[in-house]
């Protein structure tokens, strides 16, 4: 009884409003502070050198490869609409599309099976998952070149079994295996977090419910692990459309994605307000990308 | 494996609902189940008690085919399930936290399993909402679990069970998470869903007056091993041994050695008759509840007592108001005594030099493990 009566008093003092938001300010202002080196770095070498992109993609590119300052229209933007450009874009969005719906099939069993084993082996798998970024990304791109080549590895051993020798190099099926190869830790990993977090004994609820495997993974294991799968999706379908290491390493002439043909635009077409275009144009499907992504599967990460 | 159902005397053992023989259960080296044998009638209430980690759930989960036997035979209905998946087996079960999908509201949890067996859309969610009425959950049907109080959540688990219509329901301990007071009303109701189903309940707890105030009979076990089945007046009244004795109900356990098939001998020396059917020279104990202990002032026992009777020393009493506790000391064992109330002059004090003295059919003995 004397507890109950003594606690409001006590309360009281402490929380005065006045002090409650003293206390706040403090804490908000000691926050920014904190936060001030990483605001200014992003702003200096991120929002900065993005405005400034933003603002050439409204420019004119002159006789010289040069760039004027003068004069602001939207042609870069309506050149986007040339069948040329709308190829590269369509190409690019769909070896993305396919190469994210080849990590998360690959993913995905591995995931599960990943996180339904005991901690010691879960550990061990992460670290594997882990290996590959030991190891530069320009290298381990070099390493498939190798591999893949007409001399390489995998034609000598399709040969000796009696296939023939494997045409892999310089294909767009090159550049997919090379983005799943690079991207597939980005899909596995969140994909893993999820499920891990699933209570497993909703799965046995849905089996005794008559569930089969499939439909058990169908109507429980699948939405309950949407947020992993949104996440990873968006985690390798982001750096793939962007790609410019592997398409330019692993495909041909013939499999020029958005990524080289901006690097195409800015060092050799000199066409700087295009590129810049260009760059834009890529970074708002990112944008809506990562919007999906913060909205559906950001929170549990 | 025997396939079973071929022969004539397989089927005649199997008119249960639910029939164990022999099964084993390891876990490496761990055996959660140890070569159990038994039967659940159709329509009964069946209770499995027992201390945490004696392999209750291990057993409710190879009924439901969650966990497969190492060894033995277990047929529903007649039916070998042996290695069966869940999904085929006329069962469903109540999971001790529930385990409602967080993911659909109440409607689509109880629909689930009829949807899952082919039930149309419209026609899951009719017999859905019957269900939901039975548990009292009308006006709940879109809420998701989590905007579920815990007493809820465990009637949509019951409903989403039931709604299948299963020959045998599995609880695990289903009243576990809630408060003393929703625990006692949620038992009178599950007994009356049973009887009004006819359904057979396999409901598993390790809270013993739980088990004994609901069930037809009950399975005592410990440490995988299945001790004893029976009702609740069975247990309570002829334990097969000192476990099920001092688990069910409070009991005084007195050491002592079997002298012959009327007397045995107490660890203090003191001879009381006590019929057992155990071999002279075994170490026994005798069970003797506290309400079944009477006493009074050293020298007051009624002669035809004399031989069920022992002294002792008051170490300390209790007033309860309905009735009194004493502690009593009897060399090597304090025992507790229950007696009803009597005037604060008669009552007798710590100190007080005391007999003991109880009827002959209410003491108890059983082999001291
Ligand atoms: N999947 C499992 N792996 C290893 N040991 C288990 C497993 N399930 C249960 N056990 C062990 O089996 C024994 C019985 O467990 P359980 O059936 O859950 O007991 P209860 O439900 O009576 O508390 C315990 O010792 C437990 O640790
Ligand atoms: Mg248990």
């Amino acid at each position: 009884m004397t507890l109950t009566h003594n606690r409001p008093i006590a309360d009281t003092a402490v929380a005065t409003p006045e002090f409650e938001a003293a206390n706040e300010r403090q804490k908000r202002r000691r926050g920014l502070l904190l936060a001030l080196p990483a605001y200014a770095y992003l702003v200096l070498f991120f929002a900065v050198p993005l405005g400034i992109v933003i603002v050439y993609s409204f420019a004119t590119r002159n006789r010289f490869g040069g760039t004027d300052l003068t004069g602001w229209n939207i042609d870069s933007y309506t050149a986007l609409g040339d069948s040329l450009v709308r190829q590269v874009l369509l190409r690019s969005i769909t070896l993305a599309v396919i190469t994210t719906v080849l990590c998360l099939v690959i993913a995905y069993p591995l995931a599960y099976y990943m996180a339904t084993r005991r901690e010691s082996v879960r550990n061990l798998m992460l670290v594997f998952v882990m290996i590959p970024f030991w190891t530069n990304f320009l290298v381990r791109n070099y390493a498939w070149y190798v591999i893949l080549g007409t001399d390489g590895p995998l034609s000598r051993v399709t040969e000796t079994v009696g296939i023939g020798e494997t045409r892999l190099l310089f294909t767009q099926s090159a550049v997919v295996l090379g983005l799943v190869y690079g991207f597939l830790p980005f899909m596995i990993l969140p994909l893993y977090a999820s499920i891990e977090r699933i209570d497993g004994r909703l799965l046995e609820a849905s089996r005794d419910l008559y569930a089969s495997g499939f439909q058990s993974f169908r109507h429980v294991l699948l939405p309950l692990s949407m947020p992993g799968v949104v996440a990873g999706s968006i985690l390798v379908f982001i750096p793939s459309l962007g790609a410019y290491v592997t398409p330019e390493i692993l495909g041909g002439a013939k499999t020029t994605l958005l990524g080289s043909y901006i690097v195409t635009q800015f060092l050799t077409a000199r066409n700087l307000p295009f590129g810049a275009a260009l760059s834009a144009v890529l970074m708002v499907i990112m944008l809506t990308a990562t919007i999906v992504y913060f909205r559906k599967g950001g929170r549990t990460l | 494996m025997r396939t079973g159902g071929d022969t004539g005397e397989d089927r005649t053992v199997d008119n249960s609902a639910v029939d164990i023989r022999g099964v084993t259960k390891r876990f490496g080296d761990v055996v959660a189940v140890d070569n159990i044998d038994l039967s659940i009638a159709d329509g009964e209430f069946f209770a499995m008690l027992g201390p945490s980690g004696c392999g209750k759930t291990t057993t409710l989960r190879m009924i439901a085919g969650l966990e497969f036997p190492t060894e033995g035979s277990l047929r529903i209905f007649g039916t070998e399930v042996g290695t069966l998946p869940p999904n085929k087996r006329p069962v469903n079960t109540v999971f001790q936290n529930y385990a409602l999908f967080p993911h659909m509201n109440v409607l689509d949890n109880v629909g689930f399993g009829l949807r899952m067996q082919g039930t149309g859309k419209a026609d899951a969610r009719r017999q859905a909402a019957e269900l939901i009425e039975l548990v009292q959950l009308t006006g709940m049907e879109q809420r998701k679990p989590s905007q579920l109080s815990g007493g809820q959540q465990q009637r949509v688990a019951l409903a989403r069970a039931l709604v299948n219509r299963p020959k045998v329901l599995l609880l695990d301990e289903p009243l576990g998470a809630l408060d003393l007071k929703l625990r006692q009303e949620m038992q009178t109701e599950l007994k009356s869903l049973q009887r009004e189903l006819g359904v057979s309940f396999v409901f598993v707890t390790h809270d013993q007056e739980e088990a004994l105030t609901m069930s037809d009979r009950i399975a005592v076990m410990h440490d995988g091993e299945l001790l004893q089945v029976g009702s609740a007046e069975e247990l309570y009244e002829r334990p097969v041994n000192r476990f099920v004795a001092d688990f069910i109900g409070q009991t005084n356990l007195l050491d002592a050695t079997v002298l012959d098939e009327d007397m045995i001998v107490l660890a203090n020396g003191t001879r009381v008759m006590a019929p057992n059917p155990h071999p002279a020279g075994t170490k026994v104990a005798m069970s003797l509840r506290p309400e079944a202990i009477r006493l009074g002032p050293r020298g007051s026992v009624p002669a035809e007592h004399e031989a069920t009777s022992l002294p002792g020393v008051v170490a300390a009493m209790t007033y309860l108001g309905h009735a009194l506790v004493y502690r009593v000391n009897i060399d090597w064992l304090e025992l507790e005594v229950r007696t009803e109330t009597v005037g604060a002059q008669d009552r007798l004090q710590p100190g007080d030099e005391v007999t003991l003295w109880w009827d002959r059919t209410a003491d108890w003995v059983v082999p001291d493990e």
